[in-house]
């Protein structure tokens, strides 16, 4: 069961005071700091951020209830509100205003990392005036207006800032808005509905995400994931808006996984009552005191703890049973290697071992992510080598994601492992094998030669000689000097490799040397010096080469024949055996066996 | 059996050369004096009176025993005389296969009503071809009927004598002997030139198949006649693609060529999304008598011994082999399934592969009729081309070039089987042909060219040229050709 929550806690949670009577507990977005302020300050202001270099504490007067404080970014400036309307800073400085805008706002929200503001407007408060701040400017976006489930009468404000959260989605900003059940729709449950805020242009309705419950929500987002979490049952539900649901213009979701709690997770009680060795204790999960911040933050005020909603990508595998849809959710995820390369291990060994299909639909889908990397790198190299005159900055290096999965990560951790795997019917380990190369080549991604390696390996273990001379007929299997060598050494098992790897160093044209040793060896003499001849390197080679190769063969005539070549060749190349090679012994065995005068004259002189 | 070809003059009659007999015996079976009877197994033509064939037989084991003095393994293979030659093969130990074929010869009338004169022409008979084809004879006896020895342990002689006289009454009436030439002792494969990625299409469709339908064993992918992929060993493969391009292919091809309202054509089922059909079983699924029964065939004989349906399928010029263990009944229920898992797919593959097969012919450029003829055989995958024979037909295979030419490239291949090492022959015809013979490695390659006046040197250096031109004009396909004809100066 422990396997099956796929949403935790950070491990390292903010720690600070808990909210009490007198020690008020405040967070400030745009810096992710929580203050803990004792005593409205008097007795001290502890400020925690997500990392160290951000915390700080200091001391202020008490001066009334602190309503809310933050620093400035950077932590310059400090401003305490105090009463609705006057912000204090503690240091004096002064204001400038720079712009102004004139409207009727129910309430706002501002979005720290996309620096945009939005305002609620009109009676009902369902009209979104959107204002995008960009160094000292502010520009007014286009407004919108929020679908309201039912319109009341007599008009009344409707739409609470509870409802909407602003976040950032595959780039994208979105209005989220949560849109609760209505008895007067027929609509089954509550839905979390996108509004999509493009920098420019009107802001449109894209997606629906399906609750298919009723109750009190919040709303997170993790790694691109939406991230709904229901009090009543404790549970929440996780949603990919890229995960395409075949339902007309606008994207319905259902949610990708079954609704499950997040981890358990256990506190270490701290404070004068607590023993060092005392058990940490369950923490209470998805209690009112939370408060849920975006992205990706929950804060427990009566605990004192701040963390970081985490997706934990292992238990999917269980989950999601549609293989395909599985690799779709996680190839969009962060951390997914070595999750993905265990569905593949899984997928080919495991107990529920999935159809070729299957197979064959997850190695299109890495191989596309891969084909993709692999383009944009090309192009990125192509563009650098261009010179940076051309379209210098729009040429950033492509970042590898976790999503790459290239040849050597599946050889590596899925492939090797897979075909040395005993019980596995060896036909199903060649096709899947094939199923990877066919995969490659249709996004045509060069196969590197481990991976014919591994196929020839398989083949041979089992005797399938046949099928691995198909293969090569065919060329399904990638000339290279590797795997001609690898084909020569099978010869004394399957003779016709020997023919094969001669065909395949031909073929490479740069193979040469290997093919008059691999002939010589042979004891082909004739035939090597065919080919030598064929390529016009025979003024080049070495004679003494070939005059040995054919003294051990015990043929007189083959030698003589061979001598005879070199002696022409080296006439007319004005050159003598002594001075090319070593040859002394072979010119004595031609006298003795030929006679004086059977040597030519020149050769002799 | 006797077809007279009219030759040069009105007189005289030309006749191709013919089966006279063909045997099979056991001289085991009969060892003692009286019972010479028992050992014979069958005999063609069974009108031949009981004694002669005795002697016949008698004979052959003469022959045999006698020779065998001289060499122990390797006894005699054939024998000549003016009127005849017979070819002994044993085929299983003891088992032994005769075939005696009547030499071609010419009957020249004489004047004043006197009997024509007869001229035996007995050195137009190339042993090697013919010897091939009384061991093709058993192959393909053994591929439909497993071994001899096999059905004599099953069932005494008298099991074995059912099956010959089953088998052989109908295979010798397809032997055409006078069409039997170079292509018979190759025993050739012809493959489908095919690029990288439909090639590996196809590997995916039947490993894909083959774990859907789990019942099937091994499978075969032919295009066109031409084999893609065959999941059986190289021999096995070998003998079933000579029965399915040489008898079930043509029977089928007929119904396709046949017009849309020809009584030939097969019934299409109203189900148009797919063009697949069954070539052996029920020729129409939607037939309630349908037939769900497969030849048998018999594979792995050396050592696994395997008996298996064989179910051929076929959409469009796309046609596969499935084989399923004997021992399993294959019933409607399958045939469906394998036709609606298959024929849709099949189809897909079939045009895919027809329009890859254009796409690569217009790369390597318009068809140009060649200057020359060859004929390509490759030991090593049994890859066979050959320009000179036309489409096989049920009938005969159908040559496009002279008699006495196709002599010679018999001839230059019992040359080249004599001895190991490459050789390269060039044989001037008596008509204006050159005839030229390369061996590389484990590589035969004949070209006839036809260059009046052209001397031994020209046509050296025409063959030379002829590889580079071979080499650009398959370029595109990837077949073993261009690899020989790149790799036959080695």
């Amino acid at each position: 069961m422990s396997d099956e929550y796929y949403l935790e806690l950070s491990e390292n949670p903010v720690q600070f005071e808990n909210a009490s009577s007198v020690n008020n507990v405040f967070f400030d977005e745009a810096n992710k700091q929580v203050f803990a302020v004792r005593s409205g300050g008097a007795t001290g202001v502890v400020v925690k951020g997500p990392d160290d270099k951000s915390s700080v504490a200091f001391r202020m007067d008490d001066k009334g209830e602190v309503k809310c404080i933050k620093f400035s970014l950077g932590n310059k400036i400090l401003a305490v509100q105090r009463t609705t309307k006057s912000v204090v800073l503690p240091d004096k400085r002064t204001l400038k205003l720079l712009k102004s805008q004139s409207i009727n706002v129910n309430w706002y929200m501002y979005c720290p990392e996309t620096a945009v503001l939005l305002l609620s407007t009109t009676v009902q408060g369902n009209v979104l005036q959107p204002f995008a701040f960009k160094s000292a400017t502010v520009s007014k976006m286009s407004k919108f207006e929020i679908e309201l489930p039912a319109v009341p009468k007599p008009a009344k404000l409707s739409l609470s800032e509870r409802d909407i959260a602003v976040a950032t989605i595959y780039d994208q900003l979105y209005v989220m808005y949560l849109k609760h059940h209505s008895r007067s729709t027929n609509s089954p449950g509550a839905e979390v509905v996108l509004y999509h805020l493009p920098r420019e242009g009107t802001c449109r309705k894209t997606h629906v995400l399906k609750l298919n419950t009723t109750g009190k929500f919040a709303l997170n987002v993790v790694d691109n994931l939406v991230v709904v979490h229901h009090q009543s049952s404790q549970t929440s539900l996780i949603y990919d808006i890229k995960l395409r649901e075949l339902d007309g213009a606008l994207n319905v979701h259902q949610p990708v996984l079954p609704a499950r709690s997040i981890n358990p997770y256990k506190i270490h009680l701290t404070g004068p009552a607590a023993a060092p060795s005392q058990a940490p204790v369950p923490c209470e999960l998805y209690s009112s005191s939370w408060s849920v911040f975006q992205p990706d933050i929950i804060i427990s005020a009566s605990e004192g703890y701040l963390w970081y909603l985490q997706v934990k990508l292992q238990p999917t595998l269980n989950l999601l049973q549609d293989k395909g849809k599985l690799m779709d959710f996680l190839l969009r995820r962060r951390d997914c290697k070595m999750v993905i390369l265990s569905v593949c291990s899984q997928m080919l060994t495991g107990g529920d071992k999935g159809n070729l299909s299957v197979v064959a639909t997850v190695f299109d889908k890495l191989n596309q992510v891969y084909k993709e990397y692999l383009d944009a790198e090309q192009a990125y190299t192509a563009a650098m080598e261009s010179g940076p005159s051309r379209s210098s900055t729009s040429y950033k290096r492509p970042v590898r994601t976790q999503a790459v999965i290239d040849q050597s990560d599946m050889y590596t951790h899925v492939l090797s492992d897979f075909t040395e795997k005993k019980g596995v019917k060896h036909k199903f380990i060649i096709a899947v094998l094939m199923e990877y190369i066919r995969s490659l080549n249709q996004f045509q991604i060069p196969v590197q030669h481990y991976l014919y390696e591994l196929v020839i390996k398989t083949l041979v273990q089992h005797n399938l000689f046949y099928m691995l001379h198909q293969f090569l007929q065919y060329h399904v299997l990638s000339d290279s000097k590797p795997l001609a060598c690898l084909l020569l050494s099978l010869e004394s098992t399957y003779p016709p490799a020997h023919q094969l790897s001669l065909d395949m160093l031909k073929r490479l044209s740069t193979a040469n040397d290997e093919i008059v040793e691999v002939l010589l060896s042979k004891q082909q003499v004739l035939g090597a010096l065919r080919f030598i001849r064929s390529v016009g390197a025979h003024d080049n080679v070495s004679a003494r080469k070939f005059l040995d190769a054919a003294r051990q063969t015990n043929d007189t005539m083959l030698f003589y024949t061979i001598f005879r070549f070199f002696e022409q060749r080296n006439m007319r190349l004005n050159t003598l055996f002594t001075l090319i090679g070593h040859c002394e012994e072979h010119v004595a065995y031609f006298k003795q066996v030929f006679g004086e005068n059977a040597l030519m004259k020149q050769a002799t002189a | 059996l006797i077809s007279p070809r009219m030759a040069s003059g009105m007189q005289e009659k030309q006749y191709t050369p013919s089966l006279l007999s063909f045997f099979i015996y056991n001289p085991k079976f009969g060892p003692r004096e009286g019972e010479e009877e028992k050992k014979i197994l069958f005999y063609h033509p069974i009108e031949i009176e009981k004694n002669e064939k005795i002697r016949n037989v008698g004979l052959c084991e003469a022959i045999v025993q006698f020779t065998r003095t001289f060499s122990p393994t390797n006894p005699a293979k054939s024998l000549h005389t003016q009127k005849n030659r017979q070819f002994f093969h044993e085929a299983e130990e003891n088992y032994w296969m005769v075939m005696v074929v009547r030499n071609p010869m010419v009957e020249k009338p004489n004047k004043d009503g006197k009997p024509p004169t007869v001229e035996y022409q007995e050195e137009e008979i190339i042993d090697s071809v013919y010897g091939s084809v009384l061991q093709q004879c058993y192959c393909m006896y053994k591929l439909f009927n497993g071994t001899f020895s096999r059905a004599f342990e099953a069932g005494g002689v008298e099991l074995l004598t059912q099956k010959l006289e089953k088998f052989f009454y109908r295979y010798l009436q397809t032997l055409h002997l006078q069409s039997c030439d170079l292509l018979d002792v190759f025993g050739g494969i012809s493959f489908f030139p095919l690029d990288k990625m439909t090639y590996l299409k196809i590997q995916s469709f039947v490993n894909r198949v083959e774990e859907s339908l789990s019942l099937v064993k091994y499978t075969a992918f032919l295009y066109n006649d031409q084999l893609i992929w065959s999941g059986l060993e190289q021999d096995d493969m070998r003998i079933l693609y000579k029965y399915l391009t040489t008898s079930l292919f043509p029977r089928h091809s007929e119904p396709e060529l046949a017009g849309r309202d020809s009584p030939l054509r097969p019934e299409v089922a109203g189900n148009l999304l797919h063009y697949g059909r069954f070539l052996t079983g029920p020729a129409n699924l939607k037939d309630p008598d349908a037939k769900f029964r497969f030849p048998r065939i018999f594979v792995n004989t050396e050592d696994s011994y395997e008996e298996l349906h064989l179910i051929v399928y076929k959409a469009m010029t796309a046609a596969v082999c499935f084989m399923v263990n004997a021992a399993v009944d294959l019933n409607r229920e399958f045939c469906e399934q394998l036709d609606s898992l298959v024929g849709p797919q099949l189809t897909l593959l079939a045009s895919d592969i027809c329009e890859q097969f254009n796409i690569n012919r217009r790369i390597s450029g318009p068809e140009k009729e060649p200057q020359f003829k060859f004929i390509y055989f490759n030991h090593m995958n049994l890859a066979e081309k050959s320009t000179i024979h036309m489409r096989k037909t049920a009938s005969v295979s159908l040559t496009s070039v002279h008699p006495d030419l196709m002599k010679i490239l018999g001839d230059i291949n019992c040359d080249f089987a004599r001895v190991n090492e490459d050789e390269e022959i060039i044989v001037k015809a008596m008509t204006d042909y050159w005839v030229v013979g390369k061996k590389s490695d484990q590589r035969e390659l004949y070209v006839i060219l036809n260059q009046k006046n052209a001397n031994l040197i020209e046509v050296n250096e025409e063959v030379k040229r002829l590889d580079m031109m071979g080499m650009d004009y398959f370029t595109t396909l990837k077949l073993s050709i261009v690899q020989v004809l790149l790799t036959a100066s080695v």
